[in-house]
């Protein structure tokens, strides 16, 4: 059913146009601004999940220092530091914020095609967001069982937070699910359906196709951990028994019985994992268009780079158990997903290889968005190689729960995408706000994020290997455990720090640049896609002025022979300029 | 295979230009509301299928217990047929341009689907009198969840009904009211499925 | 020309890191020594790959970095190259799969002369059990568990009666001894995890989890706690010791049998009863 239709024309999206300050600025029902709000949103409350991880830093650190960390605050937050970073912020800043902000504009339509329930839909994620907040005011404070929220556990006694907080981190991820549906919708119909003439899907740029299979599984995976959370809750509240077994809990024999906790570590990952590729797809097809435009080449391979991301989203669904190889589940199962695991490294491996061929007689600009790109490559290899040894189900055995799991996943889902929000930030900001950040304050944060974030969690890997178990509040005397391994923590906890607080050169340098920023003109990198080409920087109310554009290329016309400048705009029609044809 | 075929051009070819340059944005020939809804339908799908799994999966643990299905239920099924049925009768009588029918009709399968939610209430009444609670067997609790979220989802339909009715009353255009009784029967005849299939799994098991 | 370099010191930096970090697995005490050698494979292999890119990396950057008149080459794909490097990368994730797998397989099928051990893990100790002379594990149930019958053992099951139960955190383990290790939980997921021995798997409550392992060396190891299991987590440890076989009988003949615990139980009762009458 998928295929292009030559005839009848998509009728424009129906734009709403505000007419109050309200309706304008905050329950507004225009993409960028939502894309705006949804961003700040992430970024506000990634800035508590940044100040947790320095808490539990401290005490990871400098053991028995900080009087006010006990083991209860330290399971609290790195629940919360989890579970804020991967959803709260990961998820709606790449979807939400850059989704919203770059669809409708790349693709070339007026606003996202229910530009309604894409309002309501930060409206809802907004509420999410604070009742997550409000769980550390509620007694007990907030749940303390780990981001992936094992029962029994996580609603037992023995578990911080497993009274009231528990309840509204559930009820907070069904509203983030609720809200991101709403969302999600509008990106996939818009891809779909609203697409100006002549951008045909295999002219759109990485960055829309990696955000549009991102959303697909997030439509697919999120409703899995909707299950997860309803059943759950019920556990807790009813006394129903899905996933909770015959137990006693400290001394009490409790009512459950029989249920099943692997039942919900299946619900739990067959969304957590596609959820690592809902976070790492837009960001691989935002690093690709910043290393093209950057490089002024055209993405190596662009086809494959297509295929790439549609079979790794369709393997995500089926690689889910290799966070389960030793939870028990039938040991069969680990010969299945491994193999399935190894596999998908090979459509990733080849986009690494496709990125760093894009390099390959480029013109390479060494920019802020150029730069992170490279960081984001580094930070990617590495941690998707240490994937290579958690997926194989043999090497995950010895290192499963320990630091090196740890290490690994920053690597690769935490340090690696945010490179690339760097990188998309310093590309965008021209667009979003008409000037240019400040370039000395971009190669400071860019050289003290990148180096420091990669010195904190090289390391880790190591004495994971060693044994080092993650989730510890303290190590005590252990004696496989050497003091060396106390003396690298406080060298780590120190680094975070530094890295820690050289954002704020980073928020400095948006809030200064906001005023007194160069002014960067329509197009200041030289780039190809629409959003570059509106009449007006930052693009008004409408997107484009009173014509949508048409277009004649696909995203990539960088360099072309015999062209008279070094990019030809997707919307510039064949003429003695382009001479390609 | 579209789509695949698809995904194999040449975008940078300039004989596929000439092609590409001809091709409208949509992908799907049909109105974006339709499009919205039946990508909606894919996690509900994902939601329903998953609870199914979870079900299977839970019953293979030694406390299960088979619920004895109220008879109430085969009822039940028989109204929520009917209602999907007056909506496509309401369907095909707008698109002949029969306003009046169309509305009786339409009226007719929200009334029948309001029924069937208070049929379920009442199941689930049977069932509490027979002793049957949702935390009393995990078949139990299986059941209480399923008919709720099933009957969460009607009355979702049923809001998008009732703002459909307020619109015919106000004597919105037939187009657009066209629009809205597709998109309300689609959902409907998707929901009865649901249920037929949640239905016939709770009698097999 | 510093973004190459500082790449360059990022790639030297992690390879003399590798070689020189003083954080290393611990010396192993079981027969899982192919576990470390596919962590060694995968070392490698990947390793050459990481080394491969990056110089790659750094020499385009040097190489190819922005120069007045520089001008790219336009090359939208190349589809040999491609199939080549997916066939090259595709041998390489096979010759790291194949092994694991195989090693998974000896991992998951208990030799037929492994003795059996039980692994109890509660919030937050550990107790263990042995089958006793005959084998035989008696039946257990979490509605018989009491502070007097802390393993929930049921009176009636003649299989129980020789079962030794150890209500301590310290295990023992004979040398050169194929054991299986089945795993309960009586209340939330823990994870029996002792580095040395490298296996590990979760305590499931409600089902009987297991690993089978072999070890090779007498010494006192640390059994740690690998799945956050509650505020107690990190303090949730235990001892395994390997013995030789002598050492390992000595401490046997000093563990108690489920019927000897009755027995016990029973004298102190009657003691203290005599002692409240008189």
């Amino acid at each position: 059913m998928m295929v292009d239709v030559p005839v009848a024309e998509v009728a424009e999206v129906e734009l709403y146009h505000a007419k109050s300050y309200w309706t304008k600025y905050v329950f507004s029902q225009d993409a960028k601004v939502i894309a705006i709000q949804y961003g700040g949103t992430a970024v506000a409350i990634g800035l508590v999940g940044l100040v947790l991880s320095w808490l539990m830093r401290l005490q990871l650190g400098f053991p028995d220092t900080f009087a006010f960390i006990d083991a209860t605050d330290y399971y609290q937050f790195i629940t919360v530091h989890g579970m804020i970073m991967v959803i709260y912020l990961l998820t709606a800043l790449f979807l939400g914020g850059f989704g919203n902000y770059l669809i409708p504009l790349m693709v070339g339509a007026r606003d996202m095609v229910f530009p309604y329930l894409n309002m309501v839909s930060y409206w809802v994620y907004l509420c999410a967001v604070l009742i997550l907040v409000a769980s550390f005011f509620v007694e007990g404070g907030p749940t303390g069982a780990g981001w992936t929220l094992y029962p029994p556990q996580s609603i037992t006694e023995g578990t911080p937070g497993s009274e009231g907080g528990i309840i509204l981190m559930l009820v907070s991820l069904a509203l983030f699910i609720i809200g991101f549906t709403m969302g999600g919708l509008n990106y996939v119909v818009t891809v779909l359906q609203a697409r100006t003439r002549g951008m045909t899907l295999m002219r759109l740029p990485l960055t829309v196709w990696g955000i549009f299979v991102a959303t697909i599984l997030a439509l697919l995976a999120f409703p899995a951990l909707f299950v997860g959370c309803i059943m759950m809750t019920l556990d807790k509240l009813l006394g129903t028994s899905f996933f909770m077994p015959e137990m006693i809990s400290l001394g009490q024999q409790l009512e459950y019985d029989g249920g099943s906790p692997i039942l919900f570590q299946h619900l739990f990952w067959f969304f957590g994992h596609p959820e690592v590729y809902i976070v790492a797809l837009p960001a691989f097809g935002i690093v690709s268009d910043l290393l093209a435009v950057h490089a002024r080449k055209n993405i190596f391979g662009y086809r494959m780079m297509v295929w790439a991301i549609v079979i790794i989203g369709a393997l995500s669904f089926v690689v889910w158990a290799h966070h389960m190889y030793v939870s028990g589940m039938h040991p069969y199962f680990g010969f299945f997903f491994a193999t399935t695991t190894l596999i998908i490294a090979v459509p990733t491996a080849l986009k690494v290889y496709n990125w760093v061929l894009t390099l390959w007689h480029g013109d390479i600009h060494l920019t802020q968005p150029m730069l992170f790109s490279l960081a984001f490559l580094v930070t990617f290899i590495n941690g998707g190689i240490t994937g290579l040894f958690l997926g194989n189900v043999t090497v995950d055995v010895p290192l499963s729960d320990t630091m090196f799991v740890v290490a690994h996943f920053h690597m690769v889902m935490g340090i690696a995408p945010l490179m690339v929000v760097f990188g998309a930030i310093y590309h965008w900001y021209p667009k979003i706000t008409g000037r240019m950040l400040h370039e000395g304050m971009g190669k400071f944060h860019f050289w003290v994020t990148f180096l420091g974030a990669y010195t904190i969690f090289l390391p880790l890997h190591y004495i994971g290997l060693q044994g080092v178990p993650r989730r510890y509040f303290e190590f005590g005397d252990t004696a496989f455990i050497p003091d060396s391994v106390t003396t690298l923590n406080a060298f780590v906890t120190v680094v975070t720090l530094t890295v820690g607080f050289a954002q704020i050169v980073f928020f400095y340098n948006m809030w200064r640049s906001y005023k007194h920023g160069k002014v960067a003109g329509d197009n200041p990198w030289g780039a190809t896609t629409l959003e570059w080409q509106t009449a007006e920087t930052p693009p008004g109310h409408g997107n484009f002025g009173e014509e949508l554009p048409l277009v004649y290329r696909w995203a990539y016309d960088f360099s072309v022979p015999g062209a008279k400048n070094d990019f030809i705009p997707q919307n510039m029609p064949p003429g003695p300029d382009t001479n390609n044809h | 295979m579209g789509i695949f075929h698809h995904l194999t051009r040449k975008p940078w070819l300039p004989e596929q230009s000439e092609i590409d340059n001809q091709v409208s944005g949509g992908a799907v020939a049909l109105q974006t509301a339709k499009v919205g809804l039946r990508v909606f339908l894919f996690p509900i799908s994902a939601l329903f299928t998953l609870f199914l799994i979870a079900y299977l999966m839970r019953m293979s643990f030694s406390d299960w217990q088979t619920l004895h299905d109220p008879w109430l239920l085969w009822i039940n099924t028989a109204v929520l047929v009917l209602s999907s049925l007056a909506l496509q009768r309401s369907r095909m009588l707008v698109d002949g341009g029969e306003v009046t029918g169309m509305r009786t009709y339409f009226m007719l399968g929200g009334v029948f689907a309001f029924a069937f939610l208070g049929g379920q209430l009442a199941a689930w009444q049977q069932l509490a009198d027979m002793g049957v609670y949702a935390d009393t067997n995990p078949s139990h609790s299986f059941f209480y969840l399923f008919t709720a979220l099933h009957g969460l989802h009607l009355l979702g339909g049923l809001v998008a009904w009732g703002r459909t009715v307020f619109k015919i009353k106000a004597g919105v255009d037939v187009e657009h009211l066209r629009l809205s009784v597709e998109l309300c029967t689609i959902y409907w005849h998707y929901l009865l499925v649901v249920w037929v299939v949640m239905f016939g799994l709770l009698l097999a098991t | 020309m510093i973004v190459a370099i500082g790449l360059l010191v990022v790639l030297v930096g992690t390879v003399l890191f590798h070689v020189y970090s003083p954080w290393w697995w611990t010396p192993i005490a079981s027969n899982w020594g192919n576990m470390d050698d596919t962590i060694l494979l995968t070392f490698w292999i990947t390793g050459a790959v990481f080394i491969a890119v990056m110089l790659f990396m750094v020499y385009c950057i040097y190489k190819f970095r922005h120069k007045e008149g520089r001008v790219a080459h336009y090359e939208p794909e190349n589809t040999k190259l491609e199939v080549w490097l997916t066939s090259i990368t595709a041998v390489g994730v096979a010759a790291m799969l194949a092994p694991g797998l195989i090693v998974w397989n000896d991992y998951v099928t208990v030799p037929e002369d492994a003795v059996e051990f039980e692994a109890i893990g509660q919030q937050w100790s550990w107790t263990f059990r042995l089958p006793g002379e005959d084998g035989k594990f008696g039946t257990v149930s979490m509605k018989d568990m009491n502070p007097d019958n802390p393993f929930g053992m049921s009176a009636d099951d003649p299989n129980g009666q020789d079962d030794v139960l150890i209500e301590e955190d310290e295990m023992h383990l004979l040398k050169d001894q194929p054991i299986k290790a089945l795993l309960r939980s009586v209340d939330v997921l823990h994870d029996f995890y002792v580095p040395q021995f490298r296996a590990k798997m979760d305590m499931v409550p409600g089902t009987v989890t297991y690993f089978w392992l072999t070890p090779i060396r007498t010494g006192e190891f640390e059994i740690l706690c690998a799945e956050l299991c509650g505020v107690g987590h990190h303090a949730m440890r235990g001892t395994v010791v390997v013995d030789e076989q002598e050492a390992y009988d000595e401490w046997l003949s000093d563990q108690a049998t489920y019927a000897e615990l009755v027995e016990e139980a029973r004298i102190r009762k009657e003691n203290e009863t005599r002692l409240a009458m008189n």
